[in-house]
């Protein structure tokens, strides 16, 4: 029994490190050779800031990380709030077509995104939005909103309904009854909502690259374009810190949104 | 403070007739309790006075004034929840001042009127606490305070005791009647529970089915249910079937009753009520009982000891009666004894079938 249970632990054990070996150490290897001066990556480590460095006056790459910040923002703005009110929609009211709308949110979740930004990039062609800026915001909208509604949604499934009936028969009109009920309680969920959603944003590559004019690229699509033409660590220090980034995002969604659990 | 009335009110769900065509006139001031089974539309009709749910037809004033159409934040009423509905982010003192704080009061009159109400509850000094922070009981007078804060024309309370143990919902009955004495209040209270509604209520109006059955005082509708649901919802009373003869009832094994009310004409079809506790159970050997006093032969089946009473499960040619024995002497008549039933005709009450 104890023989088993230790064999069974172990395997766990052996399991988990295999896990974070594969997925972190790529990334700890990338992130020390940015700081590595030898450009044939060459051990032991020439400790410098050479790259970053380099970084600071690649104005592409600069002007490509501005843009992907901006997009990212905006888009978690205009996604969470727009996210947010559906959940609520779909939480207060009873409507035909609920069901089919609710259940049309993950698809677009599992869809390749190779499909999607082929599609968008067809689409927005077609109805005159074009290529650009704002071509991305809208894709980049488009494909966080499910991500914000499921998560809005999971926490709202732990809010007791009277609280808003109760608000209402002491007085307060639906904008206080929202602002000063529903909202506070949501709150957790809509801050991990728009981490998800700047996450989604940031990361993206496959429909940036889709959707991006000439001169008006993001960090992803940046990289890539560099990379093709040649490989220069420089990319390793963009990388790092894109990394840094995106990891203190999620680790600020595990703080707030702790995967429907109460608070 | 405010008289409410309800007129002709219907409301369904679907195929589902939740209230059917109620009127009631609901007193200033008055404790009216809705006594009713689930499913009887209680509810829904409480719901409709405080304005969640609208009515397909018929009017509602409150103060004199229709309010059928108007939102709930308009209508100042002040409402009570099964769950009491206390908001979890805010403390006993935003939770009651909630109603003043989206009025615009100011500060130091929040203050003030916070302050009483949570004197009036009793629970000065919890102002700080969380919700979860508190008992039960607490919670039921923080969500009171909090309805009353804000001087609602009419209070309505939803099954505000059934989440409460036994003790703790006999005090909180004592404080609520206090209370809505105090405040003087019009109030609306749903209840499945008819002790509760007859202890606190002046008023109680008996629903099933989306109807309005019976109301009236308590002990009135208690003593003269005019229906045989009234009659077994409350109290659950022993139902005879029999037919109008003169100058009484005739059971079906040839049983003469007598009844000091009205009957129809001779040979119509009757139901009567007797109440369990309003009958006398004796040996059946015992003396005869006096002249006109009604009586009926049984053999006991089982009894429920409850300490300070009993209540005696008895045959009577095939049908189930239940009577109820104060517990006087610490005497239990064993099962199979043959007794006899007795009661006056004054306790012998027709009803609709």
């Amino acid at each position: 029994m104890t023989g088993r249970r230790n064999t069974l632990a172990r395997a766990g054990r052996f399991y988990m490190a295999a896990v974070l070996l594969f997925l972190y150490v790529p990334i700890v290897v990338m992130a020390v050779m940015s700081f590595n001066a030898s450009k044939l990556y060459r051990l032991p480590v020439d400790w410098s800031f050479t790259w970053y460095t380099a970084l600071a006056g690649n104005d592409k790459l600069i002007s490509a990380g501005l843009n992907s910040v901006w997009i990212a923002v905006v888009t978690t703005v205009i996604a969470t709030a727009l996210g947010t009110a559906a959940s609520l929609a779909f939480f207060r009211y009873d409507f035909r077509g609920k069901r089919l709308l609710q259940l049309l949110l993950f698809p677009p979740i599992a869809i390749p995104w190779l499909i999607i930004g082929t599609a968008m990039l067809v689409f927005f062609f077609w109805i005159g939005v074009g290529r650009g800026l704002h071509a991305m915001i809208l894709g980049h909208v488009a494909l966080a909103l499910p991500y914000v509604i499921v998560v809005v949604t999971a926490r709202l499934r732990s809010f007791d309904p009277h609280l808003e009936e109760a608000a209402r028969s002491l007085g307060a009109s639906p904008w206080q009854v929202t602002r000063r009920v529903t909202l506070p309680w949501i709150a957790p969920g809509m801050v991990a909502a728009a981490l998800f959603a700047f996450a989604v944003s940031f990361d993206q590559f496959v429909i940036s690259y889709f959707l991006s004019s000439p001169g008006v690229s993001t960090l992803p699509v940046e990289i890539y374009t560099s990379i093709r033409k040649g490989f220069t660590p420089e990319i390793n220090a963009a990388s790092t810190i894109v990394i840094l980034v995106s990891m203190a995002l999620l680790l600020g969604v595990a703080r707030f949104y702790r995967f429907g659990g109460e608070r | 403070m405010a008289e409410v009335t309800v007129s002709g009110v219907s409301k369904s769900f679907g195929a589902d007739k939740a209230v059917d065509q109620v009127t009631i006139h609901f007193a200033d001031g008055g404790f009216y309790a809705l006594l009713g089974p689930s499913g009887s539309g209680k509810t829904t009709l409480l719901r409709m006075v405080a304005g969640f749910e609208f009515p397909d037809a018929g009017h509602i004033t409150i103060a004199g004034e229709p309010v059928e159409n108007l939102e709930v934040e308009r209508r100042e009423i002040g409402m009570v929840f099964q769950n009491y509905a206390l908001f979890p982010n805010m403390s006993v003192f935003d939770n009651v001042a909630f109603g003043l704080a989206v009025r615009g009061v100011g500060r130091s009159e929040t203050k003030t009127r916070v302050g009483e109400a949570l004197e009036l509850v009793q629970l000065t000094g919890l102002d700080r606490r969380r919700p979860h922070q508190l008992s039960g009981g607490q919670r039921q007078r923080v969500a009171l305070a909090r309805a009353l804060v804000t001087r609602p024309r009419v209070l309505l309370l939803d099954e505000p005791l059934s989440a409460l143990d036994k003790s703790l919902r006999v005090e909180m009955q004592v404080e609520l009647k206090r209370i809505q004495r105090d405040v003087a209040i019009t109030t609306l209270f749903v209840t499945h529970d008819q002790e509760e509604a007859l202890t606190l209520s002046d008023r109680v109006g008996i629903l099933n089915e989306g109807r309005l059955i019976q109301e009236g005082p308590p002990h009135e509708i208690y003593e003269r249910p005019e229906t045989a649901f009234t009659a077994r919802f409350l109290g659950d009373a022993n139902l005879f079937a029999g037919t109008a003869r003169a100058g009484g009832i005739e059971l079906s094994d040839g049983t003469r009753l007598a009844c000091a009310q009205p009957l129809g004409a001779d040979g119509a079809a009757v139901t009567l009520a007797v109440r369990r506790e309003k009958i006398l159970l004796e040996a059946a050997d015992s003396a005869a009982p006096p002249q006109g006093v009604n009586a009926i032969s049984a053999r006991v089946t089982r009894h429920i000891f409850a300490g300070s009473s009993l209540t005696y499960l008895v045959d009577w040619g095939g049908e189930g009666l239940k009577v109820f024995v104060q517990n006087r002497t610490g005497e239990v008549i064993p099962e199979g004894a043959e007794v006899r039933l007795t009661w006056s005709p004054g306790d012998t009450v027709v009803v609709a079938p």
